[in-house]
């Protein structure tokens, strides 16, 4: 079991002909991920190099495909425009890569998706996408059953079967890089993923901590969360009020940005303290206050997650 | 990004905001003759405001309420020839390169108007307080009944029977309600064609009652609009108002590169892929008792010409005692910065010692190029996790 999307999930790349659609189209091949087309206007009736269908519309994508996913690599003026297309296609997880979106554009986006289309489920924008990792195969050349859609380096995951302590935890993230460091190191220690969601670095996006903490809390094959947040806005303080009240699986959590300075935006988007209450700090202080076992460093996400999980011989 | 004081205003009397009658300077000159025209039209008394993206200008004496010429001379000659220093600005102060000269208003009462996106109800808002004039935290903190919100619409805006309801509680009277509520839609609609994150009037000012105007008149006194970056593309005409003189040279050049750069005052130099690992590499060096001298964010698609201008960067500040690298190879592939460190290693030079941990995608091929180079970078180390890698950093700066 995962969250979101598995081994059965059909997915198409909007954007799949630009440098960036095209070359993670193929890392998701790679990793054993079921792309089955993709949409490019003006290109339709034409094959990517890897022979997959490309379509001029989602609608037509999602027809002749069955696609129940997209990975969004469309440039950023046009990239909100593609999240409502999928939306209106009938897509039911909407992956988008995409950063640098307009915050009205997202403004506008996220109420129309909330209002109209409320089975469509946004990750993103501005993330490294969503992985459930798959069964290493024998020969160790690669993946099988898991599903993987955005830029994450695959191999650094581990499937529950995989790992030595036959756990594995949930992982929800601001930041792209920050959860390889979280994957890599719960992997190293024998902990392997259920399923990794990089919900993204802007202020106004789709799915938040709250979403992905109660699929988590349902889902039987995650034991634990991993949650990694940073400076701006109050998400993470909201997470831990309702991980207090519902969650009945161990989080562990880190929050980047304890040395930003005030006002500053911090490569993310939504990445800038604005009060007092989305420093660092008090992000760790209120998560700390909920129940959640909180990471002083960056290098203790696997061993923190241990910790939180009762794992008292791992190498903490 | 952030505009002027003077072009914020120019944003709102286009739109039709009523703004006290007033023009920008640069000279002492200038400004005399500003000052002269707002007497000349019966005015009896000019504002002279430094025009810097900082705030605490006030308490720093870079505005000054003058009462004749000779006055907004003295004024203007010190703004011009002082460095602003206030809490908001580095400790060497701001050069001031421009001043605004506008017209003195009579105040009756100050208050408060803003319009921002809210992130946790994703919604465009509009803020607005009875108690204007002063720090809007310091109210919101304290007193925050004081302070009511309104959201707008997420596809049509504010409406005017939503301005008119903030008007009423904010207690305007008779035809002053109309102007208030007439000002919030033209500052919402502004806002949001614009592409701004914050739109403010503090203070939005009302006059006090005179015979032309026995209700007074809503006025607004000073503004600050900072503006989405990613909106720029379809923004000219706020684009050009950007002014480099008011940014960090290096951040700018960073910016050029496709390189996410900030600075900040520590000795450790960092180089970074993706914004959460940068931060999270600047809270450890922190940890462990360094002080990180820059955020740096290099991205997941950066050349091998990009990483070495970043490098650049770094190193050109004097207060860099040694570098910390840290790759968790995703798109970025590990052996593209091993080169750009070889190649930086020749173009720029590491005189001060160089930590370095990769991980991800390509590694191994990434490690046998450093290995390979090590008789080329003497001060470099390699260091296999996070913690050794920020350990080592602040043990090679202290030694």
């Amino acid at each position: 079991m995962s969250i979101l999307i598995d081994g059965s999930t059909r997915v198409i790349c909007q954007g799949i002909t630009g440098s960036a659609g095209a070359f993670h189209t193929k890392g998701c091949l790679d990793y054993g991920t079921q792309m089955v087309g993709g949409v490019t206007p003006g290109k339709g009736g034409t094959k990517d190099p890897n022979g997959l269908p490309i379509f001029d519309t989602v609608h037509a994508a999602v027809k002749a495909t069955g696609a129940t996913a997209t990975m969004i690599f469309v440039p950023p003026p046009f990239a909100a425009d593609a999240i409502l297309e999928a939306a209106d296609a009938g897509i039911g997880i909407i992956c988008c890569i995409t950063e640098g979106i307009a915050v009205q554009d997202m403004v506008r986006t996220r109420s129309l998706l909330d209002d109209r289309y409320p089975h469509c489920t946004l990750v993103g924008p501005n993330c490294p996408g969503v992985i459930t990792p798959g069964k290493r195969l024998p020969d160790g050349k690669g993946f099988t059953g898991g599903c993987k859609i955005g830029i994450m380096p695959g191999y650094i995951h581990t499937h529950r079967s995989d790992a030595s302590t036959g756990r594995a935890v949930g992982i929800i993230s601001r930041s792209g890089t920050l959860t390889y460091e979280a994957v890599w190191q719960t992997s190293t220690l024998g902990i392997g993923q259920s399923t990794c969601v990089g919900i993204g670095g802007d202020p106004v996006k789709g799915l938040n901590f709250i979403d992905a903490l109660s699929m988590f809390n349902a889902d039987q094959e995650t034991d634990g969360v991993i949650l990694i947040g940073e400076i701006g806005g109050q998400d993470e303080i909201d997470a831990g009020r309702w991980i207090q009240k519902h969650m009945k699986k161990p989080v562990a959590a880190f929050i980047a940005g304890r040395t930003a300075p005030k006002g500053k935006r911090m490569g993310h988007a939504g990445a800038i303290i604005g009060g007092e209450n989305d420093t660092a700090q008090a992000k760790m202080d209120s998560l700390r206050s909920c129940g959640v076992i909180v990471a002083e460093s960056p290098a203790d996400l696997g061993s923190t997650m241990a910790r939180a999980l009762g794992m008292v011989g791992a190498a903490v | 990004m952030r505009v002027h004081e003077f072009q914020a205003r120019q944003l709102l009397a286009e739109a039709g905001v009523p703004v006290p009658a007033g023009g920008v300077a640069t000279t002492v000159e200038e400004a005399v003759q500003a000052a002269q025209s707002v007497f000349a039209s019966g005015g009896a008394i000019t504002v002279v405001k430094a025009q810097v993206h900082a705030g605490g200008r006030g308490k720093a004496g870079f505005v000054k309420v003058c009462k004749s010429v000779d006055e907004a001379r003295t004024a203007a000659n010190f703004m011009l020839s002082n460095r602003m220093v206030s809490l908001q600005t580095p400790p060497e102060g701001l050069e001031v390169r421009r001043l605004l000269v506008a017209s003195g208003v009579d105040i009756a009462k100050e208050f408060y108007v803003a319009v921002l996106t809210d992130r946790s109800t994703r919604r465009n808002v509009l803020i607005a307080s009875a108690e204007g004039g002063v720090d809007i935290e310091h109210v919101a903190a304290t007193r925050p009944d004081a302070i009511l919100k309104r959201p707008l619409d997420p596809v049509t805006g504010l409406h005017p029977h939503m301005a008119r309801d903030i008007a009423f509680r904010l207690g305007f009277k008779g035809k002053t309600v109309g102007q208030a509520a007439d000002i919030f839609l033209k500052l919402a609609r502004t806002f949001i064609e614009k592409d701004a994150t914050l739109a403010e009037i503090n203070p939005l000012v009302l006059t006090p009652a005179t015979a032309a105007h026995p209700d007074g008149q809503v006025v607004a006194i000073d503004a600050k609009f900072t503006f989405d970056d990613n909106a720029l593309f379809r923004q000219k005409q706020v684009h050009a108002f950007f002014d480099p003189a008011e940014e960090n040279a290096s951040e700018i050049r960073a910016n050029e590169f496709g390189l996410s750069y900030v600075a900040l005052d520590g000795t450790i130099g960092c180089l970074v892929n993706g914004a959460g690992l940068a931060m999270s590499t600047m809270d450890i060096v922190k940890l462990h008792g360094g002080e990180p001298a820059n955020f740096l964010d290099v991205g997941g698609s950066a050349s091998e010409e990009a990483v070495t201008e970043a490098f650049r960067i770094i190193l050109s500040d004097t207060r860099v005692k040694g570098v910390l690298v840290n790759i968790f190879g995703g798109i970025m592939q590990c052996d593209r910065i091993a080169r750009a460190i070889i190649a930086s290693a020749k173009a720029v030079g590491f005189q001060v010692p160089l930590v370095v941990r990769l991980e991800g995608t390509n590694v191994k091929e990434a490690r046998t190029l450093l290995e390979a180079a090590r008789g080329d970078i003497p001060t470099m180390q390699t260091a296999g996790d996070l913690t050794d890698a920020a350990m080592r950093i602040v043990a090679a700066v202290k030694g």
